[in-house]
This record gives C-alpha cells, sequence and structure tokens, in this order.
C-alpha cells in the first residue's frame, strides 16, 4: 500500500534533445509552481516546529525537554523502537529468503499479506490489540487475573508498533533480492559454503545498503507512530506516553512550547531519516 | 524468478515467517471480523445506518477524495519538474518531499493545526483577505490529507517519468505534432496510470488518516468528524460494538477500494498491451 | 526532393561530433552513412530530421532553406533505432498517429485516414496486426510497423537510425532486400546509417563514408570499394592485408609479386581476392607457409604466414574460389608463392 521510493531511483540529470525542451515560460512557470507548493506545504511546517519551540527562548526549550515526563516519553520511544525494529528485521530477511529463493503454493497470497498493515488505518491496527486484551477483550479477563497488563500499557504500545512497522524491511528486501537472483548464493553453496556462511558472506554484503534503508524507514515509523498507539496507550503521563503521545498531550494542555519542543526532536529524526535516506540511495546509485 | 532445490532454509524462514505473520498481523485482524460476528445484521446496520456514522463516513470519503486530487495535480508538476528541469536547490527538493513519510503524524497535525488556525501565519491572511478558514473546518482535513499525499503521488509518477522513452516524444514531432500534442497524446498516456496509483494511495492513506488530521479538523460531529476519530470517540466511550462495525466497515471498504485500484491498474495496461 | 548540406558542425561540450560537413544528396537515392561507432552519423542524421541544432552550417531541402524549422514541420519522415513505437496505442492508432495530429484544415476525414493506414499496412505486409499494441510484435514487425509510421505523412524524405540495428540476423538479411525493394517501389529519398559496411554496400545505392565527424569518401558502393580515397575507407569496406614498405623485411614483397617499380607511396592495402597462391617450386627462395584455411561459403580464405626471412609476422589473407582451392590441392603447412595483382596505394 505504501509506496516510498525505492532506494535506486537517485535523480538523474534530464538528457533531451534540443527539440523536446519546453518553451522558457511553461519551464519558469512549472518550476515556479512546483517550488511554491514544496515550500508552502513541506518547508513552511518544518521551519514552524522550530520557531515555536523557541518562540520562548532557548531556556523555556530546554525546561520543557528536561521536564520528567518528557524524558520518560523520549525513554519510552527509544525502548519500543529498541524492541521493535529489530523484531521486524529478522522477519523481513526470513520473508525476503523464503519468499525470493524459494517456489511454493501461496507464495503471491503471503507477499499480498505482508502488505497487509499498510492499507489498515492505524486507528484499526491499534483497535484489534483492544479488541484482544482489552478489558472487554478476549484474554481480557484471563490477563487480569494473572496480573497482567497489556492495554493502557508498555507491551500494548509495543505490539501496535510491531503491528504498523511490520512490512517495511520485507518490503524493501523482497525486490532486491529477487532482482539479484540466486546464482551467487548457489555459486557459493556448491563451493562448499555452509547456508549460514552463504547468508553471511555472499546475501547480507548484497542487500546491505537495502537492508539498511529499510531498517532506517521502519525505525522512522516506529519512533513516530501516533494513531496505533493512541488507541493502545491510555495517555498515563509519565507511563505510558511515547514521544508523539506526549506532544498531542502538551498541545492540548495549551503548553505550545512543551509541546513543540517534543516535535523539534520527532522533527529532527525526520531530518536525520531523510539525510540517511538520501545518502544510501546514492550509495546504492553507484553501486 | 529463482528456484532451486540447493537452497538451505526453506522450512524455518517460511515457518517463522507464517507463524511472525500470524501472530503480528492476521490473529489480532481477524478480532475484528470475529468480534463483528457477535453482532446481528439489525444491529450492524443500526450502527452504520447512524446519521452521525454516515456523516463520519461522507467528511472521510469526501475530503480523501478532493485532497488525493489536488495533490495529484501539483504532485504530478512537482514529478515533471523534478525529473525535467534542472534547477538550483533540486536535490534539496527531492529529499524533501519523503518529508511527510518521516515526519511523525502528530507533528505534522499541530504544525499544520498552528498555521492554518485564524490566528496563525497563514490562517490570518487567508481569513483577512479572502475571508476563507481552514483550520477546524472540512477544508482543514483536506489541507492536512494533501501534505500527507504528496510522497505517494510524486514517488510512483517520479519513476515512469524518468523511464519514459523520449524517443516517442521524437517520433511523435517527427509527425508532425505540435509541443501541446505530444503532451496529450504521448506523454500523458504514458504517465496516467502511474497518477491513477498514486491517486488511489494516497486516496486510501487519505481515508485512514487520524494524526495529522485531528489537530486541524476541529472534530465536530457531523461537520468535521473523520471516521477513524469516531473509532476512538466510541472506544472511549466503551462503545465497542460501534467501533468494531464502524472499523470493520471502513476496513472492508478500504480493501474493496484497494481491489478496485488493482482492476484499474490491470485494465490500463491491458489495454495499452503491456500485459 | 534533393537534400544540400553545407558546412555543418556541431559540438557537444569539449567533443566535436561533426566538423564542416558538406553533403549533396540528389532526389531519390537511396543513401547510407557509414561509419564507426562515435563518428556522427546519427548525430547528423538527427541534424537533417531537425531532431538536433547544429551549431553551424545550413540544410536545405529541393533548395529550399529549413535550418531553422522545426522538426514538426520539416515533412520528414524519421524511423528511430528502436522503433519508438508509442505503447499505449495500437499498430493501428500508431499509422494514424501523424495524420490525425495535423490540424482541421489539412487534416483527412477519418475515412480517409482508415483506408490509407490500411494501405500503408498492407504495404508493410502487416494489416493482420492491426489491432495490437507495440509490445506484442516482433522486433522486425516493429520496424515495418515504424516505417508504416513513418510513411503516413507522406514525408518527402525518410530517414532511418540503425534500421537493421535491433534485429537478428537472419531477420535482417530480410528486411534489407525488403527496404531496397520498397525504396525501388516508393522512390523517396531516404538516408540510413548504419555501423555495419555489408549492410551499406547492399542496400545503399550511394554510401558516405564518415570518420571522426568528417566526410572520408562519399560514392556508388562499387568505386568505395574499388577507389577507396584513403586508408581508412580501403581498410573499413572490405577485408584488406596492409603492408607497411617502411619495415624491416618487407622485401619478399618484390619478389611475391608487388613490383616495387610501381610503388606510389608508403603503405600498400591488398584486397586478398587479389593475391594468387601458386604451389612453390622447390628451388624458390621465397615462400610462404599455408597456416590455416576457413571455409566461407563459396569462398576459401587462406591464412598465409612468411617464416622465409626475418620480420613480417602479421599473417596474410587471400581468398580463392573453392573449386581452385581444389585444383591447387593445398594442405597446411605447405609452401607457396603469392602474386599481387593489386594493390591500393596510400601515405
Amino acid at each position: 500500500m505504501n509506496t516510498i521510493a525505492q532506494p535506486n531511483m537517485a535523480l538523474r540529470e534530464p538528457i533531451h534533445p534540443n527539440t523536446l525542451h519546453d518553451p522558457v515560460w511553461v519551464k519558469g512557470s512549472l518550476i515556479a509552481i512546483a517550488i511554491g507548493f514544496i515550500l508552502l506545504f513541506l518547508c513552511l511546517p518544518l521551519g514552524l516546529v522550530l520557531f515555536q519551540a523557541f518562540s520562548k527562548g532557548l531556556t523555556a526549550y530546554w525546561t520543557a525537554l528536561t521536564q520528567a515526563d518528557t524524558v520518560s516519553a523520549i525513554q519510552l520511544t527509544l525502548i519500543t523502537a529498541l524492541v521493535t525494529v529489530p523484531l521486524n528485521t529478522v522477519f523481513g530477511v526470513a520473508a525476503a529468503w523464503a519468499i525470493t529463493r524459494f517456489e511454493f503454493l501461496g507464495k503471491s497470497v503471503l507477499t499480498t499479506l505482508i502488505d497487509l498493515p499498510f492499507s489498515v488505518s492505524p486507528i484499526i491496527s491499534g483497535l484489534v490489540f483492544v479488541l484482544l486484551f482489552g478489558a472487554q477483550g478476549w484474554f481480557g479477563e484471563w490477563l487480569s487475573d494473572q496480573g497482567v497488563k497489556i492495554i493502557f500499557a508498555i507491551p500494548g504500545i509495543m505490539l501496535a508498533t510491531l503491528f504498523v512497522t511490520f512490512p517495511f524491511v520485507a518490503r524493501q528486501l523482497i525486490p532486491l533480492m529477487q532482482e539479484m537472483g540466486s546464482e551467487e548464493e548457489e555459486a557459493a553453496l556448491s563451493l562448499g559454503a555452509s547456508g549460514w556462511k552463504t547468508f553471511w558472506l555472499v546475501t547480507l554484503p548484497n542487500i546491505k545498503w537495502g537492508l539498511l534503508y529499510g531498517v532506517l524507514l521502519c525505525n522512522a515509523r516506529a519512533m513516530g507512530e501516533f494513531g496505533a498507539v493512541s488507541v493502545v496507550s491510555g495517555h498515563i503521563r509519565g507511563l505510558t506516553n511515547t514521544l508523539p503521545l506526549h506532544v498531542e498531550v502538551s498541545y492540548n494542555d495549551y503548553d505550545v512550547v512543551g509541546a513543540f519542543a517534543g516535535a523539534s526532536i520527532l522533527a529532527g529524526l525526520a531530518i536525520v531519516t531523510l539525510v540517511l535516506k538520501t545518502a544510501l540511495e546514492w550509495k546504492q546509485h553507484r553501486t | 524468478m529463482s528456484q532451486s532445490n540447493i537452497m538451505p532454509g526453506f522450512r524455518p524462514t517460511l515457518g517463522f515467517t507464517v507463524l511472525y505473520l500470524s501472530l503480528v498481523v492476521l490473529i489480532p485482524l481477524s478480532t475484528l471480523v470475529f468480534k463483528s460476528l457477535q453482532l446481528t445484521w439489525d444491529d450492524y446496520v443500526a450502527i452504520i445506518a447512524h446519521k452521525r456514522v454516515l456523516a463520519s463516513f461522507r467528511v472521510s470519503f469526501s475530503t480523501a477524495l478532493i485532497a488525493a486530487a489536488i495533490a495529484s495535480f501539483f504532485g504530478f508538476i512537482v514529478a515533471w519538474v523534478l525529473v525535467r528541469y534542472a534547477f538550483f536547490g533540486k536535490r534539496f527538493l527531492h529529499a524533501l518531499i519523503d518529508l511527510p513519510f518521516a515526519l511523525p503524524t502528530a507533528v505534522a497535525g499541530i504544525v499544520l493545526a498552528t498555521i492554518f488556525q485564524p490566528s496563525g501565519f497563514l490562517g490570518k491572511l487567508l481569513l483577512d483577505t479572502f475571508g476563507v478558514q481552514i483550520a477546524f473546518k472540512p477544508l482543514g482535513i483536506v489541507v492536512a490529507l494533501i501534505f500527507i499525499s504528496i510522497p505517494f503521488v510524486v514517488r510512483t509518477v517520479e519513476p515512469v517519468l524518468l523511464e519514459f522513452d523520449a524517443s516517442m516524444e521524437e517520433a511523435a514531432s517527427s509527425l508532425g505534432a505540435t509541443r501541446l500534442q505530444v503532451f496529450t497524446k504521448i506523454i500523458f498516456p504514458n504517465i496516467f496510470p502511474a497518477l491513477l496509483t498514486g491517486f488511489a494511495l494516497a486516496f486510501a492513506r487519505g481515508v485512514g488518516e487520524y494524526g495529522s488530521v485531528i489537530f486541524i479538523a476541529g472534530n465536530l460531529p457531523y461537520i468535521s468528524e473523520v471516521i477513524p476519530l469516531l473509532i476512538v470517540t466510541k472506544l472511549e466511550q466503551y462503545d465497542m460494538e460501534g467501533a468494531t462495525a464502524i472499523a470493520l466497515t471502513m476496513l472492508i471498504i478500504s480493501f474493496l477500494l484497494l481491489l478496485l485500484i488493482n482492476l484499474l491498474q490491470l485494465w490500463v495496461r491491458k489495454r495499452s498491451g503491456q500485459l | 526532393m534533393s537534400i544540400s548540406l553545407s558546412n555543418i558542425s556541431k559540438k557537444f561540450g569539449q567533443f566535436s561530433a561533426l566538423e564542416h560537413i558538406n553533403l549533396d544528396i540528389p532526389e531519390g537515392e537511396l543513401v547510407a552513412l557509414l561509419g564507426p561507432s562515435g563518428c556522427g552519423k546519427t548525430t547528423l542524421l538527427r541534424i537533417i530530421a531537425g531532431l538536433e541544432k547544429a551549431d553551424a552550417g545550413r540544410i536545405s531541402l529541393s533548395g529550399e532553406d529549413k535550418t531553422e524549422q522545426h522538426v514538426s514541420h520539416r515533412g520528414i519522415g524519421f524511423v528511430f533505432q528502436h522503433y519508438a513505437l508509442f505503447r499505449h496505442m495500437t499498430v493501428f492508432e500508431n499509422v494514424a498517429f501523424g495524420l490525425r495530429v495535423k490540424n482541421h484544415k489539412t487534416r483527412p476525414s477519418e475515412a480517409i485516414i482508415r483506408q490509407k493506414v490500411h494501405a500503408l499496412l498492407e504495404l508493410v505486409q502487416l494489416d493482420w496486426l492491426h489491432d495490437r499494441f507495440p509490445d506484442q510484435l516482433s522486433g522486425g514487425q516493429r520496424q515495418r510497423i515504424a516505417l508504416a509510421r513513418a510513411l503516413a505523412v507522406e514525408p518527402s524524405v525518410l530517414l532511418l537510425d540503425e534500421p537493421f540495428g535491433a534485429l537478428d540476423a537472419s531477420v535482417r538479411k530480410d528486411l534489407r532486400q525488403w527496404l531496397r525493394n520498397l525504396h525501388h517501389n516508393l522512390n523517396v529519398t531516404s538516408i540510413f546509417v548504419t555501423h555495419d559496411q555489408e549492410e551499406a554496400m547492399e542496400v545503399a545505392s550511394q554510401v558516405v563514408v564518415l570518420n571522426h565527424g568528417r566526410i572520408e569518401q562519399q560514392g556508388a558502393p562499387s568505386d568505395i570499394y574499388d577507389h577507396p580515397a584513403n586508408a581508412f575507407v580501403s581498410n573499413f569496406i572490405g577485408q584488406t592485408n596492409i603492408f607497411d614498405l617502411d619495415g624491416e623485411g618487407n622485401a619478399w614483397l618484390q619478389t611475391a609479386g608487388l613490383s616495387m617499380a610501381q610503388v606510389q607511396g608508403k603503405i600498400a592495402h591488398v584486397r586478398p581476392h587479389d593475391i594468387v597462391i601458386e604451389k612453390t617450386k622447390v628451388d624458390s627462395d621465397t615462400w610462404v607457409t599455408l597456416k590455416d584455411w576457413q571455409h566461407l561459403g563459396a569462398l576459401i580464405r587462406v591464412e598465409l604466414v612468411n617464416n622465409g626471412t626475418t620480420g613480417q609476422s602479421a599473417p596474410v589473407y587471400a581468398e580463392m574460389s573453392n573449386d581452385q582451392f581444389r585444383r591447387l590441392q593445398l594442405h597446411k603447412g605447405d609452401k607457396v608463392n603469392l602474386r599481387i595483382r593489386h594493390a591500393h596505394w596510400f601515405h
């Protein structure tokens, strides 16, 4: 469902003969429209985050960031990403291996199912876990008897994040490994390498940039997910608020500096993601 | 396609893939279906046919449709400019296109609300000069969804435009076509399937969008309340049946949309002999 | 329509693709622009078409200056190397395109367009494919559709960029003959670009040899083969043995029949069929050894090495008919005498 730019899609310079050049006025106005649109819809919001975050000065910004609730939100966001991203990475590699290296019945169904979470509204992604583990859910009673809390607690946040970031790595790797083919691996196996050795020495070096790309996008979503997490978290300050939730709560409390201080960290994360992404695209394009 | 008997690891990787997929995605999603099955048909109809629910469907679908259309128009221009023209700052703009993918939706939501609220930077300008209020109106939802939609359109159109065989343009030109005819008869028909895909992806995403919308929408029932928000509201009122029924309906509609998109693409490709 | 180019030059950055090209092509000719890759032949074709703008020089068609005219008004038909068929249109729509984009006043009615397109499709013998899409055609079929599309606008000049380049060897042979016949029937002035000298010689009525952005020679195929203007042309067209008379150890050539009295330069180019082989008499002191031979169909190519004297290690190639080869009863390792009947001399 989600089309994230393929890493091999780097910029090429236009090579067109004279006859295909559009008239200067056409070219000029189209460039102006495109730049204007991007400035208005993309640059302005990004700039405003910083402007608002520092609107009451550096000290207010710093106070907002070092506030206990903010710190715990940042911690929870980091822990969530630290748990979910590796899990989905392992899954992505396994799924890509099974799908691209073997023929089996139901392969196309499996490929479609992997993409499923992209076409589900984040709210529904959270809702299904409430239906499973919530107070009125299927396992709700049994869980509360055991004294285990999933919904309105950290495990719920992890599960919802796992769900929404599920396809990222697999989706990146499947076309890549498809295109790569298995000849090199077959060569390694024929030379006596074991399955693991073949994977570590032949497959992994070939897919490493694509893998990193998938991990990067997976991580960005894991840290930034809002809708799904907000359904399962319960918004308990200092306990179950991730950074995006903390931003929402602060904003709704009219704590502009607090909200935008949190937002500035997330925006910084987005910028770092974009920079790394561009670098990876460039790297992949060259190799 | 690689088919090989000597490749190791078929059972463990496929086994893990299926197990993990079931645990994380399939079982949770299926609860939605099973939970709904506990409802009688009349209960279900009563929930869905409620005025407020219908209104939220109307709001969600119409705003997503308008936003996807606007984003398609501008997204096409942006993709065109990025592929065809050389200008200062192009690489920067190119990298920036994916911002809506990378920026958490909550951040996008509060920023857009701040810009377009009546006292905001652009909100004030638009209100004073044109008397148009954007935030806390359905128009605000459209604005937020345009933001979300941009990369979908640009990133689907761009590769097709990049791979477009320029000698087709030359051929048309040599046969006497004007530049406008070349665009409308050669370039656009070839880019159209991709544009349609981008539009559909943006639309499908827009219908389910929550984070970037709720801050700017105003969330007035019957006017600017989107479906995802209504589900959350039902949940907060512990109305599990209501939330489930609406969620399932929305899920089915999005799947039907997906199916429709795939069929449409198949049709377009068949019609142009690419299959 | 005749084509006249005067003083055409074109640079790509620092690279000079064409330098001061002057070329006159009379009406009705089928001309091959022949040269190695990178010699500027495609650029020249694109400049004639108006797809590329020359830095300097003028182009006129039938004496009318067309230098500044846009490609869409030049009235040329261009067949692209990879055909550039419109992939979203059927074969019929592709061929009809040039007629349908005409403005109201000059556009023929749909009925006439249909009639004309079908006539063209019959001309290229592909009318049965009219409702297919380009992706469903074979290479040879695409090529013919591309030609039909270019002909639909009744061009005064037909330009073809490597028309057989992307085709299989067998299809290529058929299409060459077919193109020649088609040109004979239509009699429209045509230029095609190729790097294959055999193709140029077989199809064209006039060959223009290009190298490094300059015209080396222009003329009928037989002229070019029999009277190459310079060493490049001689070497590029057909096979040739090159003897550098300044080199050491070429004295044996004299006894081999290359009379030094006829020397008209430093370098002699000798076609393989201009070398006659005789079995050597035992006491001859200048013999050459037959190293190997290849069967080329009607001809036998003989590879000879001179190991009687020092130097001259490059093999000499001679060609003779099957009959002659059998009559001489030659075997590998035989010692032979050679006689050179004719040589081209260059400096």
